[in-house]
C-alpha cells in the first residue's frame, strides 16, 4: 500500500505522535508543578505565623515571632486607593477618547504606539521615572503620593488596553441609535456606551490593581521604608508596602524572619487571589446576563 | 404625569438629560469641554512616554559627561562606589543580565511553546479550562514571591546536585524566571497559533499528514512571526525583571557567564543602591540612571521588533 501523496521521506510513526502529545503535556506540567511546589512552600513555612496579631503588629528587627505586618497592609491599603483614585479616571478617559472620539485619526495611531510601549516598559524604569519625577524634581520626597503616583502610571497602560477592550464589545447600533435620536457625543458615551462596557471596565481595573499591589522593585527605587513601626497617617508620609515587607523578611539571614516572609506571601496571595475572584465572577455574571 | 411615566420608562436617560445641556451655545461648548479632558487623558501616555526619555537622560548625563560611553560599554570593571578607583564598566552588569535571561529562555521557550501546542491542539476542552486559568495564576505570582522561593528552596535543591553552585547564583535566578515567563510565551503563542486559518490545517489533513507533522511544518511555520513576537517579549520582560534576581542571584559585580556563580543584574543593582541612602545628584545616583536608561534602550528595542512582528502576524491573518 503505498499513500499516493507523502509529506515526508521518512514518516514520523505512532511513536513519535505520542510521544510529541507527552511532550507537550509535559510543557504544560512542569510550571504548573512549579506553582504548586512553591504554594505548598510557602504554606508549610508560613502558616503557623499566621494570627490577628501579626496583620495588626508593627515590625521588629529584632523578634521575628513579634513581627507584624500592620504598618505595611496600612500602606498598602494607602497606596492602593490612591493609585486607583489617579489612574481609572485618566486610564478610562483615554480608553474613551480611543475608542469613542477619535477612531483611525492620525494622534490615535501615536497615542497606541505609546501605550503599547508603555505596556513593555520595566517595572523598575517606572520607579526611576518616579525618584527623578515625583521624589525629586516635584520635591514630594519619598511618601505614599509619590509611590501612588508611580504605580498609576505603571498600570495605566494595562487600564487603558482593558478598557478599551470593554468598549469595543458595545454594538455600533446602539450607539448610532443614541446618535440618531438626537443624543450629543457625550449623552451617548454617558448614558449607553458606559453603562453597557462598565463591568468589563471594572474587571480590567480590579486586575490592574492587583498588579500594582504585588509591585516591589518600583517602590524600591522611589523609596518606600523597610522599617518603619506605623501605618501612613496623610498623603506625605512615610511608608512601607506589604511586598517591602516580605522583600526585607526575605534579604534577613535568620530562619524565622524567612518564616514572616512565607506568611507574608500568603497574605499577599490571598488578597489576590480574592481580588482576581472578584474580576472574574464580575467577568461571568456580566457574560451569562449579556448572552 | 407624563413626565413622571417617561421618567419611570427610562429612568437613566430621563434624569440625566435634565442637567446635560442638548441644544444651544451652552452644549457646544460642554461638548467640546468634555473631549478636551478626555484628549488630556489620552495624552497622558505620550506625556510619560516623553517623561521617561527625559527623565533618564537629564539625570544620567551628568554620568555620561563624566565617563563616557566608551568606558561604559568598553570596560568590564563596575566598582563606582567602594574603593579608591573608581571604575565604571557595564558589562559585570551587561554579563549577569544576559546570563540569566538566557537561561530564562531556555526554559520559558520549549515549555511555554510546548504548553501553546498542547493548549490549542491536542487538549480537550474541559483540561483546557483547568489549565488555562491556572497558568494565568501562575502569571499574576509577584515576582518576589518567586524571588523567596528560589533562595529557601530552588537554590538548596540545585545544590544537592549541582557541586560548587554559590549560595546566591545566576542559575536559580534565571531558572525562576524561566517558569515566570511560561505563561507569557504560552498564551502569545497560542494566540498565534489560534490564529492559523482552519483551512491550512484541513490541507494537511488532507494530504495525509498526522498532527504531529501538520504542527511542525504547516502550523507552526505559519505562526512563527507570532511566536517570534511572543519570545521577543519574553526576552524584554527576562532583561527588566528585578526582584527575583535581586533576591537570588546573589549581587555581587563580576564579569563572567558562569551560571554557578554568583552576579548582579543591571536591574539588582539598581535595587541594591535604592535600599540605601543615595542623595539626589551623587555618584550612586547617577549610576542607577546611567543603568537604567541603557536598560530601557535595550527593552525598547525589544519590545519595537516584538511590535513589528505581532502586526506582520496580524496582516498575514487577515490576508
Amino acid at each position: 500500500m503505498r499513500r499516493p501523496i507523502d509529506l515526508t521521506s521518512a514518516r514520523p510513526g505512532v511513536f513519535a505522535e505520542k510521544a510529541f502529545v507527552w511532550l507537550c503535556r509535559l510543557g504544560a506540567a512542569i510550571p504548573l508543578t512549579m506553582l504548586a511546589w512553591l504554594l505548598y512552600r510557602v504554606a508549610a513555612a508560613g502558616v503557623h505565623r499566621l494570627s490577628w496579631s501579626f496583620l495588626t503588629d508593627p515590625p521588629s528587627q529584632l523578634d521575628a515571632s513579634a513581627a507584624g505586618l500592620g504598618p505595611a497592609l496600612m500602606g498598602t491599603l494607602w497606596l492602593i486607593v490612591l493609585t486607583a483614585t489617579i489612574a481609572l479616571p485618566i486610564g478610562i478617559g483615554a480608553a474613551i477618547y480611543l475608542e469613542e472620539y477619535s477612531r483611525r485619526s492620525k494622534l490615535a495611531g501615536l497615542l497606541e504606539l505609546a501605550i503599547a510601549n508603555l505596556a513593555g516598559v520595566p517595572s523598575i524604569v517606572y520607579g526611576m521615572l518616579g525618584l527623578g519625577l515625583f521624589v525629586h524634581a516635584l520635591a514630594m520626597g519619598e511618601t505614599v503620593i509619590a509611590g501612588a503616583l508611580t504605580l498609576a502610571l505603571l498600570i495605566l497602560p494595562i487600564i487603558i488596553t482593558s478598557a478599551r477592550e470593554a468598549l469595543r464589545t458595545v454594538k455600533d447600533s446602539l450607539r448610532e441609535a443614541a446618535l440618531g435620536l438626537g443624543a450629543t457625543r457625550w449623552q451617548c458615551t454617558r448614558q449607553v456606551v458606559l453603562p453597557m462596557a462598565l463591568p468589563g471596565i471594572l474587571t480590567g481595573a480590579i486586575l490592574a490593581i492587583a498588579r500594582a499591589i504585588g509591585e516591589t522593585a518600583p517602590l524600591v527605587v522611589v523609596g518606600a521604608v523597610a522599617f518603619i513601626l506605623y501605618g501612613p497617617d496623610g498623603v506625605d508620609a512615610k511608608y512601607t508596602a506589604l511586598p517591602m515587607q516580605i522583600f526585607q523578611w526575605t534579604s534577613n539571614p535568620k530562619r524565622a524572619f524567612l518564616d514572616n516572609a512565607a506568611a507574608g506571601i500568603l497574605v499577599l496571595m490571598t488578597t489576590l487571589l480574592v481580588i482576581n475572584g472578584v474580576a472574574i465572577w464580575l467577568r461571568n455574571r456580566y457574560q451569562s446576563r449579556r448572552s | 404625569m407624563s413626565d413622571e411615566t417617561a421618567t419611570m420608562a427610562a429612568p437613566a436617560v430621563g434624569r440625566a438629560a435634565l442637567h446635560t445641556p442638548t441644544r444651544g451655545r451652552a452644549a457646544r461648548w460642554y461638548e467640546r469641554l468634555i473631549e478636551l479632558g478626555l484628549a488630556g487623558c489620552g495624552m497622558t501616555s505620550i506625556v510619560v512616554t516623553i517623561g521617561i526619555v527625559v527623565i533618564l537622560a537629564h539625570e544620567s548625563k551628568d554620568f555620561f559627561a563624566h565617563v563616557g560611553l566608551g568606558e561604559f560599554l568598553g570596560s568590564t570593571k563596575w566598582t563606582p562606589i567602594i574603593g579608591d578607583h573608581h571604575s565604571y564598566g557595564v558589562w559585570p552588569l551587561l554579563s549577569a543580565t544576559l546570563t540569566t535571561a538566557a537561561i530564562a529562555l531556555a526554559v520559558a521557550i520549549p515549555l511555554g511553546l510546548l504548553a501553546a501546542i498542547y493548549l490549542s491542539e491536542y487538549a480537550a476542552p474541559r483540561t483546557r479550562k483547568i489549565i488555562k486559568p491556572a497558568l494565568e495564576l501562575l502569571a499574576g505570582v509577584p515576582t518576589i514571591v518567586f524571588g523567596y522561593f528560589a533562595i529557601t528552596t530552588l537554590t538548596p535543591a540545585l545544590r544537592d546536585y549541582i557541586p560548587g553552585l554559590s549560595g546566591g547564583n545566576l542559575l536559580s535566578a534565571g531558572l525562576m524566571m524561566g517558569v515566570m515567563i511560561v505563561p507569557l510565551v504560552a498564551s502569545l503563542s497560542e494566540d498565534a497559533i489560534y490564529a492559523v486559518p482552519q483551512s491550512l490545517r484541513e490541507a494537511a489533513a488532507g494530504l495525509g499528514g498526522g498532527a504531529f507533522e501538520a504542527i511542525r511544518k504547516v502550523i507552526v511555520p505559519s505562526a512563527w512571526s507570532g511566536i517570534a513576537a511572543a519570545i521577543t517579549l519574553a526576552a524584554s520582560r527576562a532583561i527588566g525583571e528585578t526582584m527575583i534576581v535581586a533576591i537570588a542571584a546573589g549581587n555581587e559585580a563580576r564579569f563572567g557567564f558562569d551560571p554557578r556563580q554568583p552576579g548582579q543584574t543591571a536591574t539588582a543593582y539598581i535595587v541594591d543602591i535604592s535600599k540605601g541612602e543615595t542623595p539626589h545628584g551623587s555618584v550612586a545616583y547617577q549610576t542607577i540612571f546611567a543603568v537604567a536608561a541603557m536598560l530601557f534602550v535595550m527593552t525598547l528595542i525589544m519590545n519595537v521588533i516584538s511590535h513589528r512582528l505581532s502586526r506582520r502576524l496580524r496582516a498575514a491573518a487577515r490576508a
